[in-house]
């Protein structure tokens, strides 16, 4: 085991090192330079001339680089030109609700997909097995935004039962903490459960034709206690996999859904430094949540081979 | 023996019937995605309104003789721009796959036929794009290129290259193994050859297939960004950003938003029809997901 993390983190390493490096030459697709977009209209050549010293743009690329690598790797992401607010503080702040969001959102997912998951396993090729995987097939074309506009014209407009938008911390008002989390959460959820309803659902067919499960049906256990017992674990390695992949669509979904509603978090720090053109913020930004992508998903190989043994000592 | 098995006809009867049903749905989704490429394309000689003129007496009208779908808050002609919108959503959709499938599609052939440092080299590429969050990423370097219809679609371009990458390799991999190749390098045949004779027309038909898929994906990724207003600039009307203006009369026009979102709905939905019976066309196991 010790030897396979070896191997993946000397994998992770130059990914990780390409990740920055690619951010950082993002920046530079910008027409004229950082300072030219700071200073905007009051831009003079002596003026951009003092500020590019300042900021170190005079020197060469690769030399800035290195400066903003290490920088970067004591913790200094820099402080946003419009607000001066530090950038790794401002993550730090939104980090928990975009945190709360997905947890809550792959919950839901999870919720949906399982049950839904067996209960076509079971009748497969039933006429309930097709309605469900023609609408989770239908649903991979419903993209987050139309279905937030579906949950809010139906929950918020029509019925009123949950706010539209609005947030208010849990250590204010929990129960309202959450209510403000359903309906974001549940878009985000929409996009989850239909890849982890298809994947679970072909690995639990195949696991239903194994000799063990035909062993306990003849031994007489309960339905219920063959499919969550005994072919439940075995059918979702996969799952945990798409897990980890669904990952990086959940951070672009929550980006969307977290502007929708107006939640406070990762996604609409980004967005919104978009809008006000900071630079410094959506660099920074960007190289936390690529980062942190890498990461999970390293996380996740390795609980994929925890997992199952076959993947530590199999191949490679 | 094997023969008499013939014998069973519900084996035989079963898949047909299946591919019949399966074939009603296929030309539906190809039927509407032509009569909405072709409402794009001859857009400017249809009879309709232009679709930036403003008529502020008939603000979010019911449809009409003069307006099929009613007007929107501005008293914009709904029909005329959902159809201009269809050409901002298409254009990009089928450019960026375009670019996505032949560089990702070379770039995959190369490095699966010839193998090596070349494979190494690309397959490591492709991880490290793969490592961003997709939509982060063309969020980022937008912001800072510039929100036009060209940077959309050569970005998104650009981002689809990995996938069709993977794809080809994968597939230029298990082909390169095949009699029929090696049977034609003991002919003699050049690399070249061997590439676009033998290779190409048999990864051709699997790439087709994601390109479709790639579209759907590309129109959807064109919608969120018009919707958070990062995309095509206004007036120019794309069903994004139309969705995120019916949006604000959710509570007294609700089809402000819905009709753009359900012509996107079933666009995409069309692509990855198609798609998708493509797809299960060329991968032999059966009922593959």
């Amino acid at each position: 085991m010790a030897r396979f993390v070896g191997r993946r983190l000397l994998y992770l390493l130059p990914v990780l090192l390409a990740v920055s490096l690619l951010t950082f030459l993002i920046a530079s697709l910008l027409p004229g330079d950082l300072a030219y977009a700071i200073l905007g209209d009051q831009a003079t050549p002596e003026k951009l001339a003092a500020l590019r010293a300042k900021m170190g743009l005079d020197l060469p690329i690769w030399q800035r680089y290195l400066h903003w690598l290490w920088d970067v790797l004591q913790g200094d992401l820099g402080r946003s030109f419009r607000t001066g607010e530090l950038v790794l503080d401002a993550v730090l702040d939104r980090l928990p609700v975009s945190i709360e969001l997905m947890i809550m959102a792959e919950i839901m997912g999870l919720l949906i997909g399982i049950p839904l998951a067996i209960l076509c396993a079971v009748k497969n090729g039933s006429a309930i097995d097709r309605f469900f995987t023609g609408f989770a097939f239908a649903n991979l074309s419903l993209p987050s935004f139309m279905v937030a506009i579906l949950l809010i014209f139906l929950f918020a407009v029509q019925f009123n039962w949950l706010p539209a938008t609005g947030w208010v911390p849990f250590s204010e008002d929990p129960v309202g903490n959450l209510r403000s989390f359903v309906l974001p959460a549940l878009t985000l959820a929409f996009a989850e459960w239909p890849s982890l309803m298809r994947v679970l659902r072909s690995d639990m067919i195949a696991t239903l034709q194994e000799d063990y499960i035909a062993m306990a049906k003849a031994k007489g256990l309960r339905p219920a206690r063959i499919l969550l017992v005994h072919a439940l674990k075995p059918s979702s390695l996969t799952l945990v996999t798409i897990t980890g992949i669904n990952i990086g669509r959940l951070i672009g979904g929550a980006l969307i859904v977290e502007t929708i509603f107006a939640l406070p978090g990762i996604g609409r720090l980004l967005v919104g430094a978009i809008y006000a053109r900071d630079f410094i913020i959506l660099q920074g930004v960007v190289l936390f949540v690529a980062a942190g992508f890498v990461i999970v998903n390293f996380i996740v190989d390795m609980l994929y081979g925890v997992l199952d043994p076959r993947i530590r000592h199999g191949r490679a | 023996m094997a023969v008499l098995e013939i014998d069973d006809d519900t084996a035989l009867v079963a898949p047909v019937a299946k591919r019949r049903k399966l074939g009603g749905l296929f030309l539906c989704a190809v039927a509407w995605i032509l009569l909405i490429g072709l409402a794009a394309v001859f857009a400017a000689f249809l009879p309709i309104a232009s679709p930036t003129d403003m008529d502020m007496l008939g603000k979010r009208a019911p449809p009409s003789a003069a307006h099929w779908l009613g007007t929107d808050s501005l008293g914009r002609d709904m029909l005329s721009r959902l159809i201009y919108g269809a050409r901002v959503s298409l254009t990009v959709g089928l450019l960026s796959s375009v670019i996505g499938v032949t560089v990702g599609g070379a770039l995959g052939m190369l490095a699966g036929y010839f193998r090596g440092r070349l494979e190494t080299f690309t397959v490591g590429g492709v991880d490290v794009l793969l490592a961003f969050p997709p939509l982060v990423f063309l969020l980022a370097v937008l912001a800072y290129l510039g929100q036009t219809v060209l940077n959309i679609t050569l970005v998104i371009g650009v981002l689809s290259i990995p996938a069709f990458t993977r794809v080809a390799r994968a597939v230029t991999l298990s082909l390169s193994e095949r009699e029929f190749v090696v049977a034609a390098r003991a002919l003699g045949a050049t690399h070249s050859r061997i590439l676009l004779r033998e290779l190409l027309p048999n990864v051709s038909l699997p790439l087709v297939a994601f390109f479709l898929l790639g579209v759907a994906v590309t129109i959807v990724v064109e919608g969120a960004l018009s919707f958070l207003g990062l995309g095509v600039p206004p007036p120019a009307p794309s069903w994004g950003s139309m969705i995120a203006e019916g949006r604000e009369s959710l509570d007294i026009a609700p089809w402000l938003a819905f009709l753009p979102a359900g012509t996107m709905f079933i666009t995409v939905l069309a692509f990855n029809i198609v798609g998708d019976t493509l797809r299960a066309l060329t991968d032999p196991r059966p009922g593959a997901l």
